[in-house]
């Protein structure tokens, strides 16, 4: 790969998501100033733990087609690698293979080829409890208790990798890296640290490029293209009336960090305390200074494990009498339920089985235990009934149960029956299906960069035998 | 005068599955400055906003981002049962009248 005499490195982050809209336009005025390759990171696990859990993206399947067929047609036209990271989501190897099919089907389509390299993410459970039993898996703060029954139990577990199983895969020729779990920065830290660049600058443009136009002063429709030095990075956006100003580009640095200074990677941390930000025009932000701490190496875990079956009941409170009582009606009503879950299906519920939440919207649904008002009454209050239970058939039928008592559950301000709750659907019950619980916040601490991640080569295309 | 009358954005969100975050950018250095050196943001005024122990509490000034930065673990993770708010966007209220003296 030519990169200017390793003068600078250039690269497009075509959108914060696979899947979030490409801007066409914007890719193309992009494309046009040489690029040395294309970098989009497809996962969050901002979409809860549904995804990792149930292996589904929380991407729509043709948003996802349409963004990827982009930028391998412009990875092809350009003759520049594309590396995806974090693939359908959650990155687990259901979820690699799902967005390998929607490559295949690009391929197909364009008449693409694509030597392929698939790096899997996805950690067997074995290997892990080795790992645990030689300390090798620490917790990071805070974390939930890990034990070899929580790995047994958790429906899936994947690492987040670093830069190293990518620079392989470029090594060996790959001009498309599909990569499970993966960190967003290490996408586009990958190839400049293998052409020699700073660390520091890799990863901080990197960092500051990965959520697409989310760096810009107002989100816009676009792309960012960047180009690291070897003492500085230039970002810069295409796409009307979007700017990246000094602000800007540090303030992205908060963005769903902890610590806005230090961002712990696989290989060390990389450290923004003296990164300069100066603008170079109306659009253009220059970056200078950040540093780079190489430190042991370790592999971020992500786990989810099913936490049951939910039903739900969606309805609302208008009758100021229960308004101005809600807790104590709220749970003398949940007395009743239990009373009649007990009744009806006996041993097997017992109240440690099943849960019910009541969500009141009006009163703290929104903040929980943090409502800083809750004292403060509305004239309506919306209630969302979750019943989990272990069984789904066991979910709805306490779901089933809950609802006359809601109803009709009496108060005394009244002289006869009412009705007091308002269903909005009827049937009253939504089945949720299964629902999932992040059980991880630990590193795994690896012999090797590269033992806990699988790579397969795959000529698509054309070139496919 | 409150901090949201004087903070151009003042926003929450995971920063992960098991911390929830708060930034406070303002539009000049002068603002950023006023909030800053008043005092009035600080990690035991956090912590009794956030009913969280003081210790849990971590504190940013990011003059380059005109920013004040707050972490805290979550009460509940993300996705929890009970948990109302998926993606942490809306527990910035509180900090929205906190009085700038």
């Amino acid at each position: 790969m030519a990169t200017d005499k390793f003068q600078q490195i250039r690269f497009i982050s075509p959108v914060g998501s696979v899947g979030g809209g490409i801007s066409s336009p914007a890719l193309d005025e992009a494309l046009a100033q040489a690029p040395h390759f294309i970098a989009c990171d497809a996962g969050t696990t901002d979409a809860g733990p549904f995804s990792l859990g149930m292996g589904i993206s929380a991407f729509p399947r043709e948003a996802v087609k349409r963004d990827l067929s982009l930028m391998l047609r412009a990875g092809r036209t350009a003759n520049i690698p594309v590396i995806i990271g974090s693939a359908g989501t959650a990155g687990g190897d259901v979820h690699v293979d799902w967005v390998l099919e929607i490559a295949r089907e690009i391929v197909a389509e364009y008449h693409l080829t694509l030597r392929t390299a698939v790096i899997y993410a996805e950690q067997d459970k074995a290997y892990l409890k080795r790992l645990l039993q030689q300390n090798r898996i620490l917790p990071l703060d805070p974390a939930p208790p890990i034990s070899e029954g929580i790995i047994d139990s958790s429906s899936r577990i994947v690492g987040m990798m670093g830069v190293e199983p990518l620079q392989q895969a470029v090594a060996d020729g790959a001009n498309f890296v599909l990569a499970g779990r993966c960190s967003d920065s290490a996408l586009f830290a990958a190839i400049p640290l293998m052409q020699g660049f700073p660390p520091g600058l890799a990863w901080h443009a990197g960092k500051v490029s990965e959520c697409g136009t989310l760096v810009c002063e107002t989100l816009g429709k676009g792309v960012i293209f960047t180009t690291i030095g070897q003492d500085e990075i230039t970002i810069r956006p295409y796409g009307a009336g979007l700017r990246c100003t000094p602000q800007s580009v540090a303030a992205h640095s908060l963005y769903e960090n902890a610590n806005p200074y230090l961002h712990r990677e696989c290989s060390g941390t990389f450290d923004l305390t003296k990164s300069t930000f100066e603008a170079i025009d109306d659009v253009r932000v220059r970056i200078r200074g950040s540093e780079f701490i190489s430190e042991p190496y370790t592999v971020k875990l992500e786990g989810a494990a099913l936490a049951g079956y939910q039903s739900i009941i969606v309805g609302g409170i208008r009758d100021p009498h229960i308004i101005r009582q809600l807790d104590n009606w709220l749970a003398e009503v949940r007395s009743y339920i239990d009373e009649s879950v007990s009744h009806v299906l006996g041993d097997a519920a017992d109240k440690g089985s099943y849960s019910l939440t009541f969500h009141t919207y009006g009163i703290n649904a929104v903040m929980g235990s943090l409502e800083p008002d809750p004292k403060h009454l509305p004239h309506e209050v919306g209630i969302v009934l979750e019943a989990s239970a272990p069984t789904q058939e066991m979910a709805h039928q306490v779901a089933q149960l809950s609802r006359q008592p809601l109803l009709h559950y009496p108060i005394k301000e009244w002289g006869g029956s009412t009705t007091a709750f308002a269903c909005l659907h009827n049937p009253a019950v939504i089945d949720r299906g299964p629902i999932y619980r992040f059980n991880l916040n630990h590193v795994a601490v690896p012999n090797t960069p590269l033992e806990m991640f699988r790579t397969h080569f795959i000529d698509l295309g054309g070139s496919e035998k | 005068m409150g901090l949201a009358d004087i903070a151009t954005l003042i926003r929450s969100k995971n920063a992960g599955p098991f911390i929830l975050t708060f930034d406070i950018l303002f539009a000049d250095l002068a603002s950023y400055r006023r909030v800053k050196d008043s005092g009035a943001l600080n990690p035991a005024a956090f912590a009794k906003l956030y009913r969280c122990p003081v210790e849990k509490v971590r504190f940013f000034e990011c003059e380059n981002a005109l920013a004040l930065k707050f972490s805290i673990p979550r009460p509940l993770t993300q996705g929890e049962l009970g948990d109302g708010d998926m993606h942490g966007g809306q527990q910035f209220i509180p900090l929205m009248n906190v009085e700038i003296p």
